[in-house]
């Protein structure tokens, strides 16, 4: 749930999602879900004369789980109140 | 898109309903048609879908009808923008002109990704993708 909130965060936020498929989409965040699917418009596709058929979409939802790496801006990351978080939730569990 | 959409999957595709998409599938099919449903799986319900191939600057169109996808199987959902959609620099070509080259490619591209995947598992520790419980 963590990393689920920190993508809460982040929404209208510009992000590059590196797919699995090793496609690199640059979007804005509209929308995350608990599965970590992201939701991203004014979509802008790196080496798109690689895929064409990308062309004419604007927004797209990618499925969480053929996300490889999800590229976020360094400003809008606070990494104390991710780290504290991190180490409360380690501390609750069992 | 300026309401707030509830962090849910659903509140990320209801503005897809009824919308022309295009759904890459992780096998590297891309098919077109009309959103009528889906499931928090992403498991997606198209009408009037067609399969198209894309080779170099050509493209051809295969009808499949009504498909029921398993949202294992996607990668992404893509709203088609109609009017970008006919400023497309692409020529469209019948499917049969297409589609030897594009099978040649197919296999050639499938090759390529199956030793590629085979040598990053053998000589850097990758795991193997398309494998039990990587699908939810």
């Amino acid at each position: 749930m963590l990393i689920f909130s920190v993508f809460k965060t982040l929404t209208d936020q510009t992000v590059t999602v590196e797919l699995k498929n090793d496609l690199c989409i640059t979007g804005v965040l509209k929308s995350v879900d608990q599965y970590l699917n992201i939701r991203l418009d004014a979509i802008k596709v790196q080496n798109a004369d690689q895929h064409p058929h990308m062309m004419a979409v604007r927004n797209c939802f990618i499925r969480g789980s053929v996300v490889r790496y999800v590229q976020l801006p360094a400003s809008a990351m606070d990494t104390q109140l991710l780290e504290d978080a991190t180490r409360r939730e380690s501390g609750k569990k069992i | 898109m300026e309401s707030l959409i509830p962090f849910t999957t659903s509140g990320a595709l209801v503005d897809c309903v009824d919308k022309k998409v295009l759904v890459v599938l992780r096998d590297g099919r891309k098919l077109i048609g009309v959103l009528r449903s889906y499931d928090q799986f992403a498991n997606l319900v198209l009408e009037n879908t067609f399969e198209r191939k894309h080779l170099a600057r050509y493209y051809a169109d295969q009808g499949i009808g009504v498909m029921i996808i398993r949202g294992e199987n996607v990668v992404l959902l893509g709203e088609i923008d109609l009017d970008a959609e006919d400023e497309v620099p692409l020529e469209q070509v019948p499917l049969e002109q297409l589609d030897p080259a594009y099978k040649r490619e197919a296999e050639f591209r499938k090759k390529r990704e199956t030793d590629k995947s085979q040598v990053l598992f053998e000589g850097l520790g990758f795991s193997k993708e398309g494998g039990e419980g990587d699908g939810y």
